[in-house]
């Protein structure tokens, strides 16, 4: 599902027959490479303790799995465009806190809350979009001083205090188990990844976005208006950070200022390796969405599986500093591999 | 340095922004030249400058680091920590910090460097496993243990309402200065940020001068996480938490390009002389200081406006000139 392959193709092409090179392919695809970590991790923490695979276990693991991989989209549709947003952790929070309020004081019913914290979300990535294109300034550094502002903001609206009388419905979505451990927040995460990849293959807005980001002054001079399309590259960001906002809240039963650290900034990690893991390019015009997918189902399990282990929660942070460092310079040495293949 | 040198600074017109800004504080609240704001202020500038510099360094060759408070808070934590858990002696400890600073910078520096990765990547994963290994070791508990002497060391002013740990930065100050004009890392580090492919032409070794700036840069971090236990009185874990914006909104405003290539030291001391006059001011009109997070992001954002119009206006006239 890696919207870029004419080259690695052609690469192939030249040096092996038909079927040996449809196997190569598939074997050198990230996905499959996760596919493969997925498999082992999941089964040597089986293994070492049954519980891994407890039905609440697997229940858990599906919630959190759901969120991070949303978190995870909403910085990988940034990094299309070249760029990145740091302020999807603040978005998140801003758009969380608004539904909190018009639920809470306003009083409004959960679904109008639920779009307008969704409006917001999209305003707040604008707001991003235009100060990047109009300025032409690195959007780290715009996204570095609006995650400043916008967080800052809500702090100073909310008095840091959280929403806690959510309508009943709300937590109840976050609770309910479909077949005994499925979440319904995974379906949503499912459908959200169907749609993504829905964008990025069929649609004219979705193949814009691609070209943008792989080479701006081309995709200008061939018509596409890439300014307009980087804006909505960041609307859609507000968007997918104000979902994975959403079903934190659902799962936690409260919307909290602090739910993404300071600033927003614990949001960084998992928003940056779901991608990165799963093949996204940094300097933009290619994504997968299946990669991203797995890329944060892995996060999940590798989270899960040593907390389980009894390794304690401050390590797993490091554990996964170091395998988004193993990711990138795997990365790296498979595109090495794939360059000599091309001059062979 | 005749006056019209002065005025030729590119720091000059920070230099009249703080005077002005805080000449106008003074007027409408004389409580700001208090002896015991001076004091808070200038500790606060002290502390600020160096983890300006921390970030300043790496922004000189085109690249972040955003694992600045992830090395001043795992420095912070050893320097505590060896006081109390293996009773070190001070010098010993902060020997120990410094060394901590100077490896997890040579990590991010040889990182880079060897792949060839953004350093945007690689100093966010470096971030949290930094981060991961100082709660980790502390269990996100304060060590308490620090010595005597550097508690008087981070309580104690020099003369009037100059502090003690003003000290240190000075001395920071003015090797930055003169490393930045003077010495040959200082222009490698300016030459690999300009251009590095003509610099490495030029016989630059691009490569150990990334390694460098990524190893002064996290001494710098470690310096500053230690002069922030002397002045809490403990290791706290959560020390470089937010550092971040900080550490970057004052290059930004001293007129560093984010391309890199050019830097100013005093530039970038007036950024936070500017910071800390503003925060400072907040607290004394007793406006919210959570509003102090949306006046950091706007300084940067209008940093970097003022920086635009400048290269436009330099472009627009170089046009006229051809």
């Amino acid at each position: 599902m890696t919207h870029d392959a004419a080259a690695d193709l052609a690469a192939d092409s030249a040096a092996f027959p038909a079927p040996v090179r449809r196997w190569r392919r598939l074997l050198l695809t990230n996905e499959f490479g996760l596919i493969v970590l997925i498999a082992l991790f999941a089964l040597i923490f089986a293994l070492l303790n049954p519980a891994f695979v407890s039905r609440f276990s697997l229940f858990a693991m599906g919630r959190n799995m759901a969120i991070d991989i949303v978190v995870g989209f909403s910085m990988m549709v940034v990094i299309v465009t070249g760029g990145l947003n740091l302020s999807v952790g603040a978005i998140a929070v801003c758009a969380v806190m608004t539904c909190g309020w018009l639920l809470e004081v306003v009083g409004l019913p959960l679904a109008p809350a639920v779009v307008c914290a969704l409006g917001m979300g999209a305003a707040l990535g604008w707001i991003n979009g235009v100060l990047i294109t109009r300025s032409g300034i690195h959007s780290f550094i715009i996204t570095l001083a609006t995650m400043s502002i916008f967080f800052g903001m809500m702090i100073f609206l909310t008095r840091a205090e959280a929403f806690r009388a959510l309508p009943p419905e709300m937590t109840a979505f976050g609770k309910a188990k479909i077949g005994g451990y499925v979440s319904p927040l995974l379906l949503v995460t499912i459908a959200v990844g169907l749609a993504l990849s829905f964008l990025y293959r069929f649609t004219a807005m979705g193949r814009r976005m691609l070209a943008a980001g792989a080479s701006p002054a081309a995709a200008e001079l061939s018509g596409v208006r890439v300014n307009r399309t980087f804006v909505a590259c960041h609307v859609l960001s507000g968007v997918l950070a104000t979902i994975a906002g959403l079903m934190l809240t659902a799962r936690t039963g409260a919307a909290i200022p602090s739910m993404a650290g300071h600033l927003g900034q614990d949001w960084l990690l998992p928003a940056f390796l779901a991608p990165v893991l799963g093949g996204t390019l940094l300097t933009g015009g290619r994504v997968s969405v299946l990669g991203t997918f797995l890329g944060g189902m892995l996060v999940t399990i590798l989270s899960a599986g040593l907390l389980l282990m009894q390794v304690g929660e401050f390590w797993i942070k490091a554990v996964l500093g170091l395998l988004l460092l193993v990711a990138v310079f795997a990365d790296a040495a498979r595109r090495l591999y794939l360059a000599k293949r091309k001059i062979a | 340095m005749n006056p019209r040198d002065l005025f030729r600074q590119d720091w000059f017109g920070l230099l009249a922004v703080a005077l002005v800004a805080g000449g106008i504080i003074a007027f409408l609240k004389p409580a700001f030249l208090s002896s015991f704001n001076i004091q808070i202020l200038l500790a606060s500038i002290a502390i600020n400058a160096m983890i300006a510099f921390s970030q300043m360094i790496i922004i000189a060759i085109g690249q972040m680091n955003l694992s600045v408070g992830a090395i001043g808070g795992l420095a912070a934590i050893s320097f505590a920590g060896a006081m109390e858990v293996w009773g070190l002696p001070v010098p010993l400890a902060i020997l120990l910090g410094l060394a901590i600073g100077l490896g997890c910078g040579l990590i991010n520096g040889w990182l880079v460097a060897v792949s060839g990765i953004s350093a945007f990547i690689i100093t966010l994963a470096t971030l949290y496993i930094f981060n991961g290994i100082n709660l980790g070791i502390t269990e996100a508990q304060p060590f308490y243990g620090v010595a005597e002497s550097v508690k008087t060391f981070g309580d104690m002013v020099l003369i009037g309402p100059v502090p003690m740990i003003a000290i240190p930065t000075l001395i920071v100050i003015v090797a930055m200065v003169w490393m930045m004009t003077r010495a040959r890392i200082g222009r490698h580090i300016l030459a690999v940020g300009g251009n590095a492919h003509a610099a490495e032409l030029g016989g630059v070794s691009v490569r150990s001068t990334v390694i460098w700036a990524h190893a002064i840069s996290g001494l710098l971090a470690a310096i500053a996480g230690m002069i922030v236990v002397a002045r809490l009185q403990i290791g706290q874990p959560t020390i470089g938490n937010d550092w971040l914006i900080t550490s970057f909104a004052a290059p930004v405003i001293g007129g560093a390009l984010l391309a890199g290539g050019h830097i100013s030291v005093i530039g970038t001391l007036l950024g936070v002389v500017i910071i800390a006059i503003i925060t400072q001011s907040l607290v004394l009109f007793g406006v919210d200081p959570f509003a102090m997070q949306i006046a950091l992001g706007g300084l940067i954002l209008w940093a970097v406006a003022i920086d635009r119009t400048r290269s436009w206006r330099a472009e627009r006239r170089r046009v006229k000139i051809a």
